[in-house]
């Protein structure tokens, strides 16, 4: 059977003090412009969630009118006019959220691992309080004895209210977005 | 393997080893890929001389091309000097076909055009054989800009082949106000470890939802409307939703029409009270007043009146008209099969249509989307399983006892849990893969109808 993904991790509690109180330096009243630090720490936070499997606290980075997209095409202008292999508005985000956690969604039983790398953050637009942020990822997933290995390119708009970071949209191009591909289950 | 293919049916029973054995397979390729006809492509897809797409008939690398003339052409895609593939890109526009490894040059149509250091050839080399080309495919015929091509240089008529499926052909048509659709929105390309058939026995599958769905469904229930969408997830939730109804609505408002040569579609029985429902979108308004002003109120009407889901054209293209879908079937191996999907534009329908079209490709057809995501799964786990040494029968009977004729030759389900598609599928194949004569049904035998 499928297990849930654990809600908290004590053993692994310590090694994430770092990156909390990183996020939470950003609370303070005069707040800090959304620079490359910032975004980039944001970023690696973001995939150790991913990583572990805490899809709730993901999708609570997102904002209430948030839209989450993997484009079909390279260079996709845009996602009504073209299918895509994901495009999530916040409200079928919500739902994809919730189906990863049910035991009846098969094609996660046994569940995926997943091991990601971000890097060459850079800065298309940065900004007070909402920032573009251009980043390169390599994904490793493994499920039921195939390994698969995505890579490409990560937008992220973030924007910053009272200090926390979230995310307004996200665009995850695939190098192969165009190949033929058993099913995509879990978010890059 | 013996020739006799007919010992792996039993009645309501298809015997495991067409799905897992390599030899049925490769017989396969030869005699219902090779012989059928084989949907290509779009017109729409190749709208002006030189423009090409790339694809497979069965296994077989080919191109779709539009000649210097504008007829539309089917060329095996191999240099017939040493064999090389000609054509590379997946589409594009070209002048005429040159192989990269010494230059040998085609005409679109695929006529040898030209060949570097021809005097070197034996004097009875003649460039003007058709058979050194990139060999034309000897029959290509379009039904209203749906292309198929067949191998066989003879055989039925592709009307005849396709029968009252025409009519499901016709509805993606006739709902566009235009009366032309076009292809458009990109390509899903879906990929499994499984056999081809498998992907073709799940479209009409009404008794699957409820369990391989569960997780979407269930997802999508509990869905609060209040959260933000664009009108994207509005339709993908709704969708999810729809899977989840009961036995008794699949058993009561949904049929299944099954026709020779393994054709078959899935569809609502029509009720009034659903096109009432669609009013109330002010973008199914404006596209009912742009169908009326082309086509009249009555003709609308009778176009709208048709319901249908999944339409098959076996062996290898399924549609929606509905919601303008096309799914083509590419067998790799016995046990691996890619499917690609596309979507058509209703000309003349208005522009925020096609949006929901594309939104729900994104949500039945979608590498990612949370529905189809749980059929690949299913027809991989098939593919496992099958290799075990358990059941060697696979059950397909449900619903056997009630299957009646209906006209153009066919046979209905009582409804549509009904199997009844699949063993007209089979039927079919056993059809192609025994060669002419094709015995019919012993007496007694207690197979069904061929």
């Amino acid at each position: 059977m499928a297990r849930k993904p654990k809600r908290s991790q004590k053993p692994a509690a310590p090694r994430r003090r770092p990156m909390r109180s990183a996020v939470r330096s950003a609370r303070l009243p005069a707040q800090q412009a959304l620079d490359l630090r910032r975004c980039e720490q944001f970023l690696l936070h973001e995939a150790r969630l991913l990583d572990d499997g805490k899809f709730d606290d993901w999708l609570a980075l997102f904002t209430p009118d948030a839209w989450y997209w993997v484009p079909s095409e390279p260079n996709q202008a845009d996602p009504f006019e073209t299918v895509s292999l994901i495009y999530d508005d916040r409200r079928l985000l919500e739902t994809r959220v919730r189906r990863l956690a049910s035991p009846r969604m098969y094609s996660q039983e046994p569940r995926s691992r997943a091991s990601r790398i971000v890097g060459n953050v850079t800065m298309e637009e940065t900004g007070q309080n909402a920032s573009t942020v251009r980043s390169k990822f390599m994904m490793i997933e493994y499920r039921r004895e195939q390994q698969r290995l995505f890579g490409g390119t990560a937008l992220h708009r973030l924007v910053q209210n009272d200090g926390r970071i979230m995310i307004a949209w996200k665009r995850v191009d695939l190098v192969n977005c165009d190949a033929p591909l058993d099913g995509i289950t879990i978010p890059f | 393997m013996t020739e006799d293919l007919s010992q792996f049916f039993q009645p309501g029973r298809v015997h495991r080893q067409i799905y897992t054995d390599s030899a049925i397979f490769d017989l396969e390729m030869e005699r219902i890929f090779g012989t059928a006809w084989i949907y290509v492509g779009h017109e729409s897809q190749v709208k002006n001389p030189g423009d090409y797409v790339r694809t497979f008939i069965g296994r077989k690398p080919v191109v779709l091309v539009r000649d210097a003339g504008g007829t539309i052409r089917v060329i095996h895609n191999q240099c017939a000097h040493r064999g090389s593939l000609v054509v590379a890109n997946d589409k594009g526009n070209a002048p005429e076909f040159q192989c990269c490894y010494h230059g040998w040059t085609y005409h679109l149509d695929g006529r040898l055009k030209a060949v570097p250091l021809q005097h070197g050839y034996p004097q009875d080399f003649d460039p003007g054989n058709p058979k050194t080309a990139m060999v034309q495919l000897p029959r290509v015929t379009s039904y209203r800009g749906f292309v198929f091509a067949s191998e066989a240089a003879d055989g039925p008529s592709l009307e005849d082949f396709l029968g009252y499926m025409t009519t499901s052909l016709d509805d993606m048509i006739d709902r566009a106000p235009d009366g032309e659709v076009e292809v458009a929105g990109g390509v899903f390309r879906h990929a499994y470890d499984g056999n081809w058939k498998l992907y073709l026995e799940n479209l009409c599958d009404a008794a699957h939802p409820l369990f391989t769905h569960r997780s979407s469904i269930d997802a999508a229930l509990q869905q609060s409307d209040a959260v933000h969408s664009d009108g994207s997830g509005e339709i993908a939730i709704r969708q999810m939703r729809q899977n989840g109804a009961p036995y008794s609505f699949w058993e009561s408002q949904v049929g299944i029409w099954t026709y020779p040569n393994g054709h078959s579609y899935l569809g609502d029985y029509h009720d009034d009270a659903k096109l009432v429902a669609a009013f109330k979108d002010p973008v199914f308004r404006d596209y009912i007043a742009a169908m009326e002003k082309k086509k009249g109120k009555d003709e609308t009407r009778r176009v709208l009146e048709v319901r249908r889901w999944n339409s098959n054209v076996y062996p290898n293209v399924s549609f929606m008209s509905q919601f303008q879908q096309l799914r083509v079937v590419h067998p790799v191996a016995v046990n691996r099969t890619v499917v690609h999907t596309y979507n058509f534009r209703l000309k003349g329908a208005p522009e925020k249509m096609f949006r929901d079209t594309i939104s729900f490709a994104n949500t039945v057809n979608g590498t990612g989307s949370l529905v189809l995501t749980d059929d690949l799964e299913i027809y991989n786990r098939i593919g496992m399983g099958l290799s075990s040494a358990g059941a060697e029968w696979i059950e397909i009977g449900r619903g056997m006892q009630s299957d009646a004729p209906v006209e153009h030759g066919g046979r209905r389900g009582q409804n549509s849990t009904s199997e009844v598609y699949i063993r007209n599928m089979l039927d079919a194949w056993l059809g192609y893969m025994t060669p002419p004569p094709y015995p019919p049904p012993q007496a007694g035998e207690g197979r069904e109808g061929v």
